[in-house]
């Protein structure tokens, strides 16, 4: 297919995003919100951002990440505030920095709801089509062709294919090409980019069985409940107005293992026929059982798929062994006997371009003006993908507009953690977040990921006027209730007896402020109510979220104060910028791995160069040195 | 195996001066053929074709003019089973400056660098033959001034302090791992320990750390020798104490008390440990310009000295002065040595010092002198508090490193004393980490998360 001879699309766009998931579609949305013209195409209409595996958005680190994505302007945490029909904080008997908000969905209404804010925003166009080919010319993108041989021209292309791309589906001994199980695969994408150099990896992950709600005995599972007071993800929402239902819980048991062992032979995995690599904080119950044979019993969450419907998602069920199989381990279990299967649970292997081909803006180094972003970078997760889509949107926007780019730092927010392990380390299995991926976790909270990053998306104009009254009208009360901390007293009279003793706490023989009186771990600022007389404003959001950052900036501060001084260290190492062009066979003392690995990498600073794995901080010492020498030569000459 | 290092190193391995053999050595891609230059063997085999570890009886000769420098045997080891994991030629030449000299210019001639010192151990630590702490230890080998210094730094090399450190990372990690998977999966079902039981481990590694750093002392002592002062009041025989432990005239020796007016500092070796001895001018008070120059400084080097020896005249009783003297080595390490045991005493030191090891002698009798040799090197040794892999630690680096993860240890136990959840701790615990990662190489969050994953069954 020559190019010259395509029939091109009339209109000319900023940017094209190729697959409308939760990556595509926050990159097209911040396109568009950032005022240029963008096009978005998925395979199918009706499956835009589907939830293909649990019917949940958030979780550890992950719900971090949505509420940086909402901080930053996109959409994930609205739509789930309006789709979510569980909500629960996870992580509430530990400190604030590893809480962590995670709401089942109703995936439909997810899904509708996204399909209208893209349908619905200015400057974005929704099409249906199968994208083969990127057109590129001069190492540079500038437009996409589709199955029909349409091509549409952009200035910058964004691809975030997910499990599309040259999907392969496993089920037992059956497999059969799909992104998901009853949908098309991308496969002519595929060889596009290794056509165009890049290196192309396989991965595989899996999905979990959907049953029929009618067919389960709810008598012998155990009910989960959500939180009792609701926290919302976004700022933007004042009320969760879905109506909240109950998980369940069941184990399975000897006899579901003893399945499971049998048919071993019968999984495509464990029969050498999937060759993509899984990720092992996700095993499948096979894996699960064959690794861990002490462990007799495995907890399963049964959660609704929506409020209509009765399909139910087996959160932990995840297997690739035959239907039957699938059908028989689960009805092992007490709560399933009667159960039906009405999806089986399956596993996918797809393509991914190992994300070291990438820049911190994800751009790709070698072709510009063409991002990736989602699993085609190796990660998993709504939340990842929606995040680098974020990125990737503004940052393709950005260069259109020859505006600087927009780079979150491992100091900033998870999603520049994330982002920076990706084009660092590059990955080998589908990447999740970890809170312990984040070196610096009690700083990046979930709830402060607003003071972290709205200013940045004011500045980037990402965030509407509105939102940004609201958030200097926070910030300017977590100033004021500071102060009024440290300058209201408790005096050693009568009242301030009173207080130690109904608070169990020792009492002082001078006055001491309700700042140093909270640092004590048995105090709250809920005690102080008497003394601050503020019950009533507490009920009004703003207030009470100050509160909360004021509370956790006394209380840890110590804590706190250390890790900013570890940034204050670390950001030195940020700021030595490496020349791209340097030659580091002439760098002295590296090791040969070394050598290698940042010549692969190409790290842009000191400290990126020292997170690649392998390197060991002699490495970098002569890195150092060795800029340090031309420098110094340099400024001689 | 690649390595990196596209040039070939060449050096004299052997110390300069005249000696029985000197080894000239090559390693590098191209040292097999760098060395067939210059070697004619005395059969008709060919260098390129020799076994690994095979020894080669020729001559050197100067391609130039033919010229026989030198009659040698050659020893070849292949990569990469060799020191520096690269070809290796040694060249056994006789022991003359001359001959070796030459041999070396040739190679140089033959394409061949001159190796920067240090470089072959460089080569093997970039290899990945040795790590860091290793490589260290090579240095110290090389410069080890006694043989208890070598045996430590010998049992670096073999990787005891290596293995150690790794020890150490791999309990800091595996409180880590309790810890992370703790905080990542909440909602798990994981086997997990309470924070007391992390806590129990952190003191025993915090133990671990300052027995460690404790070693330090004494591993600096080993290297650099004991710094061991001989004081006390005018006339009591230091100059001659310090004369008779030389067994040499080096000290002037009078009658007359003061005569001592500058530092005289002699290395001896007794048992293996070096003690750099400074006799020092005699304590008292003093109108002599000169002699209070002495004085000062004989203050100067109390101060810096490891080990006092605190000299007492046992013929005439302890004097104010002798009590001053005392109270100035108060904190130091201390042996009394009570002299002129000849003569009749009016001292009982080791009743009056209780708590300090004291020693008879009398120089003039010659006597007591080998009981003081061994106080000396029993009040060092004491110093050394190694444990049963008797690993000191020599290096100020690895001490520093070391007491950096000690503290951040000690906060991740007063975190969890405290009663913070686990995200607090861990932020210390992972300091730590990465102190002593500093040592050997670090310790990653993937490590940490990889623990979890083969240990736990985690996934919903």
């Amino acid at each position: 297919m020559k190019n010259e001879h395509l029939l091109k699309y009339e209109k000319i766009y900023d940017v094209i995003v190729v697959g409308a998931g939760h990556a595509g579609a926050e990159a097209a949305l911040a396109v568009a919100r950032l005022g240029l013209k963008a096009l978005l195409f998925t395979i199918n209409l009706d499956n835009i951002a589907q939830m293909s595996c649990n019917p949940a958005i958030g979780g550890l680190a992950k719900g971090h990440l949505v509420k940086e994505i909402d901080a930053l302007g996109g959409e994930m945490g609205r739509v789930t505030d309006k789709s979510g029909i569980q909500f629960r904080m996870l992580n509430t008997k530990k400190g604030p920095a590893v809480h962590s908000l995670r709401a089942q969905c109703d995936k439909k209404i997810y899904q509708n709801e996204m399909k209208r804010v893209l349908e619905e925003q200015e400057g974005l166009d929704v099409k249906q089509g199968i994208i083969e080919k990127i057109l590129v010319k001069n190492n540079t993108a500038y437009g996409v062709v589709t199955h029909m041989g349409m091509a549409y021209i952009a200035k910058a292309v964004i691809i975030t294919p997910g499990t599309f791309l040259n999907g392969l589906i496993h089920i037992g001994e059956a497999s059969f090409p799909g992104g998901r199980n009853g949908e098309l695969s991308a496969e002519k994408l595929s060889f596009c980019l290794k056509e165009l150099g890049f290196e192309i990896g396989r991965l595989k992950t899996g999905t979990n069985p959907r049953v029929n709600r009618n067919t389960i005995d709810f008598s012998k599972t155990k009910p989960v409940a959500g939180d009792d007071v609701l926290i919302p993800f976004s700022a933007d929402t004042d009320e969760l107005k879905m109506p909240q239902i109950a998980c369940f819980m069941v184990y399975t048991n000897e006899d579901t293992n003893e399945i499971i062992r049998k048919n071993i032979h019968r999984s495509p995995l464990y029969a050498g026929k999937i060759k993509g690599v899984g990720p092992r904080y996700c095993p499948s119950i096979e894996d699960k059982v064959i690794r861990f044979p002490e462990k007799t019993r495995h907890q399963i969450f049964i959660e609704p798929e929506g409020l209509n419907t009765l399909e139910m998602y087996l959160n932990g069920l995840s297997s690739s062994l035959p239907e039957d199989v699938q059908l028989q381990f689960l009805r092992s279990i007490p709560a399933m006997k009667n159960v039906e299967i009405m999806r089986p649970a399956y596993a996918i292997e797809y393509d991914y371009c190992p994300p070291y081909q990438l820049k911190h803006t994800l751009e790709t180094k070698k072709i510009a003006n063409l991002y990736f972003a989602g699993q085609i970078n190796g990660t998993s997760g709504y939340e990842e993908a929606a995040a680098q889509g974020l990125i990737a949107g503004i940052n393709a926007a950005l260069k259109v507009k020859n505006a600087p780019e927009f780079i979150l730092t491992r100091f900033d927010a998870y999603i520049g953690v994330l982002i920076d392990d990706l084009v660092t380390k590059g990955t080998a299995e589908p990447y999740r977040m970890f809170t312990s991926r984040a070196e610096y976790r009690l700083l990046l909270r979930q709830d402060n990921a607003d003071l972290r990053l709205t200013e940045k998306a004011k500045d980037l104009g990402l965030i509407t006027g509105e939102r940004f009254k609201k958030y200097s009208e926070k910030k300017l009360l977590i100033a004021e209730k500071l102060k009024e901390l440290k300058k209201t007293f408790i005096f050693p009279d009568e009242a301030g007896a009173k207080f130690f003793k109904e608070n169990k706490s020792s009492k002082k023989l001078e006055k001491i402020s309700l700042a140093e009186v909270l640092k004590r771990p048995e105090i709250k600022y809920g005690d102080f109510e008497k003394i601050l007389q503020d019950k009533d404003k507490m009920t009004n959001r703003v207030y009470r979220e100050a509160v909360e950052q004021a509370e956790i900036q006394i209380k840890y501060e110590g804590y706190i104060s250390r890790q900013v001084k570890q940034i204050e260290k670390a950001v030195k190492n940020e700021d030595v910028k490496i020349p791209p062009e340097i030659n580091y066979k002439k760098v002295h003392g590296l090791s040969a791995e070394a050598v290698e690995k940042f010549s692969k990498i190409k790290p842009e600073s000191l400290g990126q160069a020292q997170r690649i794995s392998g390197i060991a901080p002699t490495d970098v010492s002569a890195v150092m040195i060795y800029l340090k020498k031309i420098y110094y030569l340099k400024e001689e000459k | 195996m690649k390595t990196f290092n596209e040039d070939t190193i060449a050096a004299i391995s052997t110390p300069a001066g005249e000696s029985g053999i000197s080894i000239v050595r090559l390693s590098g891609k191209d040292a097999l053929n760098i060395a067939k230059k210059i070697f004619k063997p005395l059969k008709d085999k060919k260098l390129e074709e020799a076994a690994s570890f095979s020894t080669h009886f020729g001559f050197i000769v100067d391609p130039k003019n033919k010229e026989i420098i030198d009659e040698v045997i050659v020893g070849v080891m292949r990569a990469p089973s060799t020191y520096t994991r690269e070809d290796i030629v040694e060249l056994n030449c006789h022991g003359g400056p001359v001959p070796v000299r030459r041999t070396l210019e040739l190679l140089l001639e033959g394409g061949a660098r001159l190796a920067e010192p240090g470089e072959f151990t460089k080569r093997a630590f970039l290899n990945g033959r040795i790590d860091l702490a290793q490589a260290e230890a090579v240095i110290d080998v090389i410069k080890a001034r006694t043989e208890e210094g070598l045996k430590a730094a010998v049992s670096q090399l073999k990787g005891n302090l290596s293995n150690k450190i790794k020890e150490l990372a791999g309990a800091l990690t595996g409180a880590c791992v309790m810890i992370e998977a703790n905080i990542e999966f909440p909602e798990e079902e994981i086997e997990t320990t309470d924070l007391n039981g992390v806590k129990k481990n952190l003191i025993n590694i915090l133990k671990e750390i300052n027995r460690l750093v404790a070693t330090a002392e004494s591993g600096k002592l080993l290297r650099e020798g004991v710094k061991a002062a001989i004081v006390g009041r005018p006339n009591v025989g230091k100059s001659s104490l310090l004369n008779e432990l030389l067994e040499e005239e080096r000290a002037i020796v009078t009658h007359i008390p003061g005569t001592t007016r500058d530092i005289i500092e002699e290395t001896i070796n007794i048992e293996g440990i070096a003690f750099v001895l400074t006799d020092t001018a005699g304590i008292r008070a003093s109108n002599d310009f000169v002699e209070k120059k002495g004085i000062e400084r004989s203050l100067k080097s109390l101060e810096e000295a490891d080990l006092l020896l605190v000299m007492f005249d046992g013929s005439t009783g302890l004097s104010k002065e002798d009590y001053e003297i005392m109270n100035l080595a108060a904190g130091k390490k201390v042996i009394i040595v009570v002299n002129k045991t000849d003569l009749k005493q009016k001292i009982d030191a080791a009743k009056t010092f209780k708590d300090k090891k004291a020693v008879n002698i009398s120089i003039k009798n010659k006597t007591g002198l080998s009981q003081l040799k061994k106080a000396m090197v029993q009040a060092v040794r004491e110093k050394s508090p190694a444990g049963r892999e008797n690993i000191i630690i020599t290096n100020t680096r690895h001490k520093h490193l070391l007491q950096k993860a000690g503290v951040a240890v000690e906060r991740a136990i007063d975190s969890i004393k405290k009663g913070m959840s686990e995200e607090f701790p861990a932020v210390d615990i992972r300091e730590a980490l990465d102190h002593i990662g500093e040592i050997t190489g670090r310790v990653s969050t993937d490590d940490i998360l990889n623990k979890i994953f083969s240990n736990f069954c985690i996934g919903k």
